[in-house]
């Protein structure tokens, strides 16, 4: 087709968010042209939404802190079904992500010593989160352009160009991964995509893709996400033959807004309770103490005395249960909601005013006050705010090799951030994403740089068949093709009301059955919907073709779902309420078979003796099986 | 203010490729008030302070002096109102405009009469998101309006000022007859004439500069960070106290006037 | 307590356009931009909007509401009266490209031209040491999140189109400022600041810091400081003299 865009890069990372600079940042460095393709401006990807901070274990605040710590705490979030590995080199490489950061201008707040201030968050040991107010997401976003903004100022200096080197492809979306040979001999090729304003086609030839973009949440109806979180990089990843890990662990942040309803779902961040907010009822209960499982017991106060004492003294009290994981508030507050005790508007009360003066907390959460006062008209100084869990964050994500962040299933796919899965496991810990997106956006441009490097010793790059950049021009231009279908806005509102109901924070078989029937018949709808309007700048378009993406995803994680039977983290089965041991050490691996979906167990691998050996036998005992606890050197019988 | 809703529409947001929009503003609120207000308001003190200038009489009764005139440097001055008189009696012309090009440059090169003088009389712009009627701006960049960088200078004659009328309340501590330990209701007229274009010299911007704002550390400098912190809770208020001792000198002038003609009497405390 | 609003909305590519009407349901508790988007899910799917994280963090559906330039997320319902016309325009300075999407580059490319944060030599990382004091300045110039509504606000470019090649607005020079007042900064930019960026076009009328959606003293904190910090370099033979004898620096 005459009307396609070429470009030729070495890296292309899709996703500008953190994980996707971080690689595009790393990949430059290191001598490689990159693309970076943004759904959205430059600037503004989800990662701004971030508030609470980055969690590593600089140990500035609390010096018994260290990496070892950090990888107990991530490990016990996810309840212990985390790759290990992931995250002993989450762990490990954190600090030095968060100290680089400075080096290219982020301001954090600081410690009376000058250094970066920690603060407090749930599941973390010790404060570990640096921070800036409640917008850390924002300026690890904006570090990271004005970082690659500073490399383009070198490239200018050297070639006379801005973008000769790495360039922001703004508003742009990639629909498929093109792909040559067959089985083990996958390789990525190029990438296809549009121009969001013109509707013009764009092929990327290139041997190294980069996905980084970000999460799933917009396929459930009460959701924190943004509009760009239709699933693009998982889908893409499996259609080019790679698979997913984890999709059932779908994380619902506990608060986010419940009222007013255009608001429904906004984040209200974690930094409130960990700040002294608390969580009651109608009934003016602080209803956290009820609970706090067994798991938890050595490390949550019973009391609401010895709780307050904490925020005071954190090394001789035990921490408030208002900062237990995620998954186990956002299942307390759905539980009280459902026995009748909830707020007005169907959430629970977050009260901050009675802890803090006015002053501390406009200082300490600028962003939340602001929030509640120009959107729910509530100021957070005076009166308490009204919580609900929201849909937050996916734990699955690509398949990928820890130190690479390599795809697994085709060569030169590579995934960063929440859209690679397993460092999280069944659940993720506040402050962990950040970090994440540092850590391995780094890593995937290492890997994607390295792999290039084999792939030009081993005799040259891959190249894009024509056949296939005409087949995926095609696909995205089939929406235009009917008359008289459905609006993609009417399937997608369907699609959103189906998983919040039936795939939501509490599962049942039949429900699920029933989600993977009806997901059938949007399948159908959506395979005949219409767009009025052209090319140029259609959102309705635009959703058509997101909306392929986030119906193949929504069946990952109703199948994945539907196949583990048992409760962990981010996944609740009221008919198989249990955590099982059996189940620890199983991951569920989704994959596109044609054009179906199927789900396959595969086995988690065994962390290393010194890393086992890091934890309390006793407390592996909860989740592991006998067979498991014999294998740790030393343990005691 | 109708002058300011019908200028002549000359420039306006046009450009090739944006919005084809002709309207000047859609905004529905009364945005012309405010600009309406400063001309109006500016324009009677400049009406007054000029004519007071010119009149080059009744600014002086014993012990009080009015701010226009002082300090008052021709020998043309009325006795007791001076001291020193450098300028001799060559100059004819009211002493007042020996002086008044100070407070005036200084309030002209002040960053919040620049605002409003920008926008309520060259309507540049006239609020905000209302277009403006010239078709070409060059801002401050080129005469005469680079001068506007002199602000600083003039701060410093503002505050040699200061000290002068701060002085003109110290010596209206006495009687007409000139003994000390008296105490007027010009007395404290002058007083708060002098507090408040002290408030407004100590919130100037440049001020706020000039006593820390330069600096790039403040942990090194804690005095400085001290007074720039001090300075910058009172520069928040800068345009309040910009009003005020606008208004207090003019006041302070009329009391000083009416008294000198004789129409009201200078009550005595003590 | 739904209630059918009037919305003139314009609609257009490439600067040709108008004013189109709709009339559309509004619930309680809703923002401008929920009532967009029914008027896309509902009258016109593809009437071009940009917007992402709709709780006002990512400046994304900057647009002009009753003429006055707004986030359409931050812009709630009741706060025009039941019976008024509310009319949606794209942000007026820019190039629009379809709709209320408009050509924001200008403002990333004048982005590039401010030298980037320059470290001390020699400073590994981790060892940065800052007070919260010295960090405070800037991080309230951190707090924005790139709407461009003071870009698009400031009546140097917003009316004189030629301007923008020789003004950069009030972000980029907010940015400037940010980094002069960065305490490990070691780059000089005043120069850069008035001859390359056009500070001297700044008439101080604080339209940008009306707008600011993040409530950043724009004006105040970011351009009058830096306007004062390029009269030491430039106007101020004063200071020009002190830095000659080396009573002062710019390092302190």
């Amino acid at each position: 087709m005459a009307d396609i865009e070429h470009h030729k890069y070495d890296v292309v990372v899709i996703g500008a968010g953190g994980a996707g600079l971080r690689a595009a940042i790393e990949s430059r460095e290191l001598g490689k042209t990159t693309a970076i393709i943004s759904k959205s401006l430059f600037g503004k990807a989800h990662t701004v939404m971030a508030e609470g901070g980055i969690a590593a274990s600089m140990g500035n605040v609390n010096s018994n802190d260290n990496w070892q710590v950090h990888f107990r705490d991530t490990m016990r979030g996810g309840k212990y079904l985390n790759d290990y590995r992931m995250a002993e080199l989450h762990a490990k490489e954190a600090p030095d992500r968060v100290w680089e950061l400075e080096e290219w201008g982020a301001l954090f707040d600081r410690t009376p010593e000058g250094k970066i201030s920690q603060r407090n968050f749930g599941g973390h040991e010790y404060p570990r989160l640096a921070h800036v107010g409640d917008r850390t997401g924002l300026e690890l976003i904006r570090t990271l352009q004005q970082k690659v903004v500073q490399l383009q100022q070198q490239d200018k200096k050297l070639s006379g160009d801005y973008e000769s080197r790495i360039k922001v492809f703004a508003e742009c979306t990639i629909t498929d991964i093109l792909i040559t040979g067959e089985g083990e001999n996958r390789r990525v090729a190029g990438a296809f995509g549009y121009w969001r304003e013109s509707g013009q086609f764009v092929l990327f030839e290139t041997a190294a893709v980069v996905i980084a973009t970000g999460g799933i949440g917009k396929s459930f109806k009460v959701t924190s996400n943004s509009w760009e979180y239709t699933g693009d990089g998982h889908a893409l990843a499996m259609r080019a033959g790679g698979s997913l890990v984890n999709m059932e662990f779908v994380q619902f942040h506990p608060t986010g807004m419940v009222w007013p309803l255009s608001v429904k779902g906004i984040l209200v961040t974690e930094s409130v309770r960990g700040d002294g907010g608390i969580l009651t009822n109608s009934e003016g209960r602080r209803f956290m103490f009820d609970y706090i499982p067994p798991v938890f017991e050595k490390q949550y106060a019973k009391t609401e005395e010895e709780a307050d004492r904490w925020y005071t003294d954190p090394d001789n009290n035990k921490r408030p249960p208002e900062l237990l994981p995620r998954d186990e508030v956002a299942r307390a507050i759905n539980t009280e909601v459902k026995a009748g005790r909830g707020s007005p508007h169907g959430g629970v009360f977050l009260d901050v005013s009675k802890r803090l003066p006015a002053e501390a907390i406009k200082a300490k959460l600028p962003s939340m006050w602001h929030q509640f006062k120009e959107l729910a008209d509530v100021d957070i100084t005076l009166e308490a705010m009204e919580v609900g869990p929201t849909c937050h964050y996916v734990m699955g994500g690509v398949e990928v090799e820890p130190d690479t962040a390599a795809a697994v299933g085709v060569q030169g796919l590579f995934s960063a951030g929440e859209a690679a899965g397993g460092l999280h496991g069944s659940n993720r810990l506040g402050g962990n994403s950040l970090s994440d997106l540092l850590v391995f956006g780094r890593r995937a441009g290492m890997g994607a740089v390295a792999y290039l490097a084999d792939l030009d010793a081993a005799g040259g790059r891959p190249a894009v068949n024509q056949a296939d950049v005409d087949a995926a021009a095609a696909a995205a231009l089939a929406p235009f093709g009917h008359d008289g279908g459905e609006n993609p806005y009417t399937i997608q509102q369907d699609l959103q009301q189906l998983m919040n109901d039936l795939v939501g924070i509490i599962r049942t078989a039949d429900e699920m059955q029933s989600a993977l029937e009806r997901l059938n018949a949007l399948k159908a709808r959506a395979a005949t919907l219409s767009v009025p309007g052209g090319r140029a700048y259609n959102p309705g378009w635009h959703l058509a073709l997101d909306l392929q993406n986030m119906l193949v995803v929504s069946e990952c994680i109703a199948k994945s779902a539907l196949a583990r039977e048992e409760s962990r983290g981010g996944h609740t089965r009221d008919d198989f309420p249990v955590m099982e041991p059996n189940w620890r050490s199983i991951v569920m691996i989704c994959r596109l078979d044609g054009n179906d979906v199927e789900v396959v167990k595969q086995d988690l691998p065994w962390m290393r003796d010194e890393l086992v050996t890091l934890f309390d036998v006793s407390e592996l005992r909860k989740y592991m099986t006998e067979a498991e606890i014999s294998r740790i050197p030393g343990k005691v019988a | 203010m109708s002058g300011v809703t019908t200028a002549p529409l000359d420039g306006g947001v046009s450009g090739e490729k944006r919005a084809d929009i002709k309207a000047r503003t859609f905004r529905t609120d009364r945005w012309w008030i405010q600009p309406a207000i400063v001309v109006a308001a500016l324009l009677a003190f400049i009406v007054y302070s000029t004519w007071r200038a010119f009149e080059n009489a009744y600014y002086f009764s014993e012990p009080l002096i009015s701010p226009f005139y002082s300090p008052c440097l021709a020998t043309s001055c009325v006795s007791g109102s001076s001291s020193w008189t450098p300028f001799g009696s060559w100059w004819v012309l009211s002493p007042a405009l020996l002086i008044l090009i100070f407070p005036l440059g200084f309030r002209m090169t002040c960053y919040y009469y620049r605002k409003t003088y920008y926008r309520a009389f060259w309507l540049s712009p006239p609020a905000c998101a209302v277009s403006e009627p010239h078709k070409k701006y060059t801002g401050e960049t080129r005469a005469p309006l680079i001068l506007q960088n002199s602000h600083r200078y003039f701060f410093i004659a503002g505050l040699v000022f200061n000290v002068i009328l701060t002085y003109d309340v110290l010596i209206a501590f006495r009687n007409g007859e000139g003994e000390w330990g008296h105490m007027s209701v010009g007395t404290l007229i002058l007083a708060a004439n002098a507090t408040f274009l002290w408030l407004y010299s100590a919130s100037c911007h440049t001020c706020r500069h000039v006593m820390g704002g330069r600096l790039k550390n403040f942990s090194k400098h804690p005095v400085r960070y001290k007074a720039w912190t001090y300075v910058s809770k009172l520069n928040a208020h800068h345009p309040r106290f910009a009003w005020i001792s606008l208004v207090g000198v003019a006041l302070t002038d009329l009391y000083v006037r009416e008294v000198a003609i004789g129409a009201i009497p200078n009550l005595y405390f003590f | 307590m739904a209630h059918e609003a009037k919305f003139r909305v314009w609609r257009g590519d490439a600067g040709e356009g108008a004013l189109k009407d709709y009339s559309v349901d509004v619930n309680e508790g809703e923002v401008v931009l929920d009532v967009i988007q029914r008027i896309q899910a509902t009258q016109a799917s593809d009437l071009a909007v940009r917007w992402n994280c709709k709780a006002g963090k990512c400046g994304s559906c900057s647009a002009e509401v009753n003429g006055r330039p707004r986030l359409m997320c931050m812009t709630r319902m009741n706060t025009f009266a039941d019976d008024e016309v509310i009319t949606v325009t794209p942000l007026r300075a820019f190039p629009t490209i379809r709709d209320l999407v408009t050509d924001v580059s200008f403002n990333y490319e004048k982005a590039r031209e401010v030298t980037a944060f320059t470290p001390p030599e020699g400073l590994k990382p981790g060892e940065y040491r800052m007070q919260q004091e010295d960090v405070a300045r800037s991080q309230e110039f951190r707090k924005c999140i790139e709407c461009f509504l003071c870009q698009n606000t400031c009546h140097a470019i917003r009316d004189h189109e030629d301007n923008m090649t020789s003004f950069a607005g009030p972000r980029v020079l907010m940015r400037v400022a940010e980094l002069e007042m960065h305490p490990l900064d070691v780059a000089d930019r005043k120069h850069e600041a008035q001859e390359v960026l056009g500070l001297g076009y700044c008439n101080i009328t604080k339209c940008c810091t009306e707008v600011c959606p993040e409530h950043i003293k724009i004006t105040d904190n970011a351009l009058i400081p830096l306007k004062e910090r390029v009269v030491d370099v430039k106007y101020d033979p004063i200071t020009w003299l002190g830095r000659k004898i080396r009573v002062r620096s710019d390092k302190d």
